[in-house]
């Protein structure tokens, strides 16, 4: 690679690098606003006088969390969730994806379900039906509802299906020879050959439980039952209209328990923060891999 | 050549996910006839009294309707141009850099804000964007009014534009990433050798080498024009900014399962359903035609 140094070269890199920098900063700076504002003093915080460090630095509101029942009674459904979600649809679409990986040769019926899961990933009943079924299935108030309310994750499948039909069928037909049957196939050959896009999905399914607020505000009936999400977007994020006046509004600031609900925020967020940078490598492989092939 | 009795291991593979599937994402259609029906919750679907179309009639007649339709294709329009402009541009910008360190960090604090749920990002954009908020402070700092953010139906879809565009783009430029790095690099060389500029390079072989992805990407964005984010909007609007903020989505689970109206929403919401599954189906068949991509 030849490299050359001219100054508009060496201007156009300084430019980028600072841009770049400045791109990223505004993608950590509010979570770095948020546990700032979460360490602040509560007077200080509604003053608006926190900007970039905590004032009147205080662990009050992580005080407070430590003590607040509702809180881990939340955060302890969304954990329950997230394992029986994840549990389940892992081992639910990997059984789902080896048999669709098939030709239709080799397995009759593989065009007629692989249309049905395309078709039930494209349509959808709407919000309505939907809630009239878990209704009539009795998953009201259930955590069964949190976990398979959201139906058969059928883009997952065609993700898996694929990388299984670009694996080498040599692998499979020499564990053939040898005497192995469709499931030792499955679970000794291939699944093992499958890890990078199985963590992929399993990424994508934990980050999904973890963060879904919606299906749990309408299938609980008592807030003591919300997931994590649900329960911060009830005391934090909630705009009620009947104090959306203006005077109020300037006033809610000072009338919220700001410096709380930024400390719940933060940690419903940690969990996520800690994890996500050792699992990129394998979501990137797996999002390409399952997209677009560049 | 795999063994004949192999089918029915294979069947039975698929047993758990067909029941799910049949539970959870199939048998929700039949609650569809709820759009057709006089639906009393009461007597259940098969025995409220057929209306025929009366409830598409009454959605038609509604005025809602223009806004939320309006509201939905504007946002949706808005979001689709910038999600596939801002991860480009992005992704040609850290192209350019050759150090792997800096690289890799800026790419780990970008893909960030993908993974944080709408409630939190809401919850993290009130305290920004409130009246004594950083925002509102820079803003009176440099002489102009405060700003009442989420009370302000002018100001509310660009709130909604931007944040989805600074929670998405990193994620979204990982494809781009992905193709930047499988251009032949020899061509570079060859090109350097030539006396190409790093500009020239980047104008003359790297743009026109990820044309084709960029393509495919808003062909198949164009499926999406009715889904304008309904976690999103859901978390940050309120009534004083229904009028530009208001969407397809939001208006369902209003109608249906707040004010109970539930043949009615059922109708709008199948609609919708139908409208998005043949511009999706178009897309798709646009982007087979044009650019060899399949799902399955």
């Amino acid at each position: 690679m030849i490299s050359e140094r001219s100054a508009f070269t060496r201007l156009f890199n300084g430019i980028n690098l600072i841009l770049l920098v400045a791109i990223m900063l505004l993608c950590l700076l509010p979570v770095w606003y948020t546990l700032s504002i979460s360490l602040s003093d509560k007077a200080a915080a509604s003053a608006g006088q926190v900007f970039l460090w905590p004032k009147g630095l205080t662990f009050g509101s992580y005080n407070k969390i430590i003590h607040d029942d509702q809180f881990f009674t939340s955060f302890f459904i969304s954990v329950q969730r997230v394992v029986y979600g994840a549990g389940i649809s892992f081992i639910v679409v990997l059984l789902m994806a080896y048999p669709l990986s098939k030709t239709s040769k080799e397995f009759k019926p593989r065009n007629v379900i692989m249309w049905t899961l395309v078709f039930a990933m494209l349509f959808n009943g709407g919000l309505v039906p939907w809630y009239l079924t878990m209704k009539s299935l009795g998953l009201i108030n259930s955590i069964w509802g949190l976990v398979l309310g959201g139906g058969l994750p059928v883009f997952n499948v065609i993700l898996v299906m694929n990388y299984f039909r670009n694996m080498p069928k040599e692998l499979e037909e020499s564990a053939l020879m040898d005497g192995a049957g469709p499931w030792r196939i499955l679970f000794s050959i291939c699944l093992p050959l499958a890890m990078p896009v199985m963590a992929t999905i399993l990424v994508f399914t934990i980050v999904y439980h973890w963060n879904e607020f919606f299906q749990a505000l309408v299938l609980m009936n008592k807030s003591e039952k919300y997931p994590l999400q649900s329960y911060i977007r009830q005391v934090a994020v909630i705009i009620d209209p009947t104090k959306m006046d203006e005077e109020t509004v300037k006033n809610m600031s000072g009338l919220s328990n700001q410096t709380l609900n930024a400390a719940k925020i933060f940690i419903s967020m940690l969990p996520l923060l800690i994890v996500y940078p050792f699992l990129q490598k394998y979501f990137v492989k797996g999002i390409t891999l399952g997209s677009v092939k560049g | 050549m795999l063994n004949k009795s192999f089918a029915k291991h294979y069947c039975l593979m698929l047993l758990p996910g067909l029941i799910w599937l049949f539970f959870f994402n199939l048998f929700p259609m039949y609650g569809i006839l709820t759009a057709f029906k006089d639906f009393n919750p009461g007597i259940g679907i098969l025995k409220s009294p057929w209306i025929g179309w009366e409830n598409f009639q009454y959605m038609f007649e509604l005025n809602d309707s223009k806004i939320i339709f309006r509201n939905t294709v504007a946002i949706a329009f808005a979001k689709m141009v910038g999600n596939l402009i801002v991860p480009l541009v992005f992704a040609l910008m850290l192209n350019e850099v050759k150090n792997r360190m800096f690289s890799r960090t800026v790419q780990t604090a970008v893909y960030l804000p993908h993974f944080l749920s709408w409630v939190i990002v809401a919850g993290m954009m009130l305290d920004i964007f409130s009246y004594s908020g950083p925002v509102n402070q820079v803003l009176s700092g440099m002489g102009f009014e405060r700003i009442l953010f989420f009370a302000d139906a002018q100001m509310f879809p660009f709130l909604v534009v931007g944040s989805d565009i600074w929670k998405e783009f990193g994620f979204n430029a990982i494809i781009f990433f992905a193709a930047l790095t499988s251009i032949n690099p020899e061509m570079y060389e060859a090109a350097a050798i030539d006396g190409a500029s790093q500009w020239k390079r980047l104008t003359r072989i790297t743009i026109p080498s990820i044309m084709p992805v960029t393509v495919l990407l808003a062909t198949l964005s164009l499926g999406n024009i009715l889904n304008a984010g309904f976690d999103q909007i859901f978390n940050l609007y309120s009534p004083m900014v229904y009028s530009t903020g208001d969407i397809i989505d939001t208006w369902v689970y209003r109608a249906g399962l707040i004010d109970m109206q539930y043949g009615l929403a059922t109708a709008v919401g199948l609609l919708k359903s139908v409208v998005g599954l043949c511009l999706i189906t178009v897309s798709y068949s646009l982007a087979y035609r044009f650019a060899n991509y399949r799902i399955f």
